[in-house]
């Protein structure tokens, strides 16, 4: 395992921004996320680390060793494709010993079984070594993909949602033996996802990536409780975060045009009068939501409540976050 | 549920289908059956009219194929019995055998120059089309549009700069001439059949292989390769018919070592008379290869036919 820096990073697809300048250390033991729409870079930057796509400017350094024109297996990463990959013509075996017995590995014949078995067993496709790759369900297929990485211990693990086509059982499943996997092995991890639980749980770190550009890089915690703009506010959270023009509540900030409140940042009983459009019980707890001067918004409640629509209510912002017109944060 | 389907054809119209499938498979295999049984009949039996569908079946043709045989006086008959079943049948027009003909080695002229040339074609062919399908070549539309040019005139065309060449490049009558001529014709069709075929591959499997800490070209035969085999069988399949039917270029540059089959099987019927059994049974020998080749990569064969029909 190894620790990778990437030092203004720049690639471009034509006149088509892949990533810019983006830098960003990813400590040796870490598991870093990158969040971020589609478009925003996030595929691009696995493929640079990895070797599959050379970079236009800047450097990738891979265990203290610049990897600047070495091909992705002497790059030694493992990556796992968000469309599966796997070779269709092997078993479900062969896709797993596959990266085992490449030339660079030469893995010896006992070992490759011991690992494959091992994986396979954590994976629970066990029973699925025998099928062709082809003979395999959606969710199937991503296992074995995720498993063809595990088998390995590279610098790097590289996923690009790897659990985005699984069910939720499966999903939390995989999720929690990634997070278990990762911690014992010690690896290190550059993780892409839309899931905000997965974000949140797995990460050490989260990287936010807005059309190429790092815009915050941070531990969950930071990235959720102290965005440095309403863009990287919006990324987490759900119910997204409230925002509201700056003076439904007076006093903000001065350059203030917008506040954003997350839902849970929302204290009923005072401050303006909100009128409940409908209750969404959870069962842990309800979700509200309430219209305040013709805007939406949602924030969260006891299970017990039992407002009927029409209700007037009074709520007040706790700490609320203030932006200014371009979005940047004001503190 | 109702036994109604839209997309299930009716009971009567499968019916209809297979009949017509059948009735026009039975059609195009009458010349072929003609071919086959002519073989094996007398030459009276041959040139009968109405022709003879029933008749005693005989290997006067095959044997006449692979032999050449001389009139011998009565007395030397006499002494010199025959030994051997095939000598007994050359004794009912009063010969000999006097030795094997050329067919033996024109055949495997034949089956060293298309199969030679077969191969030669792939093997450039794929690494060609490999190239085209995933690297970035400058031209590569005006290259691949001057490759398929090559196949806008008949070869015959450029036949006499060829032989000119040929002779000064001591290729006349070689196999490695006629191997390295089909594989020229062949070449054009091979890059552009193959194209389409790794185009189709997406390139997401190779690069998990370089992942997986392999080489390009490691990549290249481990996976690319074994999901081009459909595409490589069926293109292979076009390459050796081509090679093995063609007549013109064979007739021009060819004449003895390299001589293939198509050549020589006409020059049968010059000697002694139209010997029309011994042709069948040169043109059904000459069949097999192709027929056999064919059925071996048959199941590879539809799907690269019918290729680019359905995208996955």
């Amino acid at each position: 395992m190894a620790e990778v820096i990437l030092k203004n990073l720049t690639k471009r697809f034509g006149d088509d921004v892949g990533i810019d300048d983006i830098s960003m250390t990813i400590p040796d033991g870490a598991f870093v996320v990158l969040l971020g729409p589609t478009g925003a870079g996030k595929t691009t930057t696995l493929r640079l680390i990895s070797g599959l796509e050379k970079e236009d400017k800047g450097e990738v350094w891979i265990g203290g060793r610049n990897v600047k024109g070495e091909t992705p297996a002497q790059r030694d990463v493992a990556m796992v494709f968000q469309q599966y990959s796997l070779y269709p013509h092997l078993t479900v075996k062969d896709n797993l010993a596959f990266p085992l017995k490449s030339p660079i590995l030469k893995t010896p014949t006992d070992e490759i079984e011991r690992k494959v078995a091992e994986v396979a067993n954590v994976l629970q496709i066990s029973h699925k070594l025998g099928n062709k790759a082809t003979e395999l369900s959606g969710g199937e297929m991503q296992r074995v993909s995720i498993g063809r990485a595990l088998v390995r211990e590279p610098a790097i693990y590289l996923m690009d949602e790897p659990l985005s086509s699984l069910d939720a059982k499966l999903r939390t499943d995989l999720r929690l033996e990634l997070k278990r996997i990762q911690a014992s092995l010690g690896a290190t991890l550059l993780y892409v996802t839309h899931d905000q639980i997965e974000a949140m749980t797995m990460a050490t770190h989260v990287g936010v990536l807005d059309n190429g550009h790092l815009v915050q890089f941070g531990t969950p915690r930071e990235i959720y409780e102290n965005p440095n703009s309403l863009y990287v506010a919006s990324r987490l959270g759900l119910p997204r975060i409230n925002v509201l023009p700056a003076d439904v509540f007076g006093s903000v900030p001065a350059g203030t045009t917008q506040i954003g409140m997350r839902p849970e940042h929302i204290q009923q009983g005072e401050g303006q009068e909100a009128e409940v459009q409908r209750v969404e019980h959870l069962g842990d707890l309800a979700r509200l939501h309430l219209t305040l001067k013709g805007h939406a918004i949602t924030t969260i409640a006891d299970p017990s409540v039992d407002y009927e629509p029409g209700t007037h209510l009074k709520i007040a912002p706790r700490n609320p976050l203030c932006f200014d017109a371009d979005g940047n944060r004001i503190r | 549920m109702s036994s109604f389907s839209v997309t299930e054809p009716s009971n009567r119209s499968k019916w209809f289908a297979g009949t017509l499938v059948i009735l026009y498979a039975l059609i195009t295999m009458i010349p072929l059956a003609w071919i086959m049984l002519t073989g094996f009949k007398s030459p009276s039996d041959a040139i009968s009219y109405p022709p003879k569908v029933v008749f005693e079946p005989t290997l006067e043709g095959y044997v006449n194929l692979f032999t050449t045989r001389t009139r011998q006086t009565q007395e030397y008959l006499d002494a010199n019995p025959p030994e051997t079943w095939y000598e007994e049948i050359v004794r009912e027009y009063d010969m000999v055998i006097a030795g094997p003909s050329k067919f033996g080695e024109r055949f495997l002229n034949s089956v060293i120059i298309g199969f030679g040339s077969t191969f030669l074609s792939i093997f450039l062919g794929t690494l060609a089309a490999y190239a085209f399908s995933r690297f970035k070549i400058p031209l590569a539309d005006d290259l691949l549009f001057f490759i398929l040019s090559t196949r806008m005139m008949p070869p015959i065309a450029v036949a006499i700069p060829i032989f000119l060449m040929y002779r000064q490049l001591g290729l006349s009558d070689t196999h490695l001439g006629m191997i390295l001529l089909y594989t020229a014709v062949n070449i054009s069709l091979a890059v552009w059949l193959l194209k389409g075929f790794i185009d189709e591959i997406p390139r997401e499997y190779e690069e998990a292989a370089l992942i997986d800490g392999y080489t390009r070209f490691q990549a290249f035969y481990k996976v690319v390769l074994p999901q081009a085999a459909t595409g490589i069988a069926s293109t292979a399949i076009f390459c050796l018919i081509f090679a093995w039917n063609e007549y013109a270029f064979a007739v021009l540059l060819t004449s003895g070592t390299a001589q293939t089959a198509p050549p020589f099987i006409p020059t049968i019927i010059g000697v002694g008379g139209l010997d029309w059994p011994a042709v069948a049974a040169g043109a059904t020998i000459f069949l097999l290869p192709v027929m056999i080749f064919t059925i071996l990569l048959r199941k590879h064969l539809l799907r690269g036919i019918t290729f680019g029909a359905v995208r996955k």
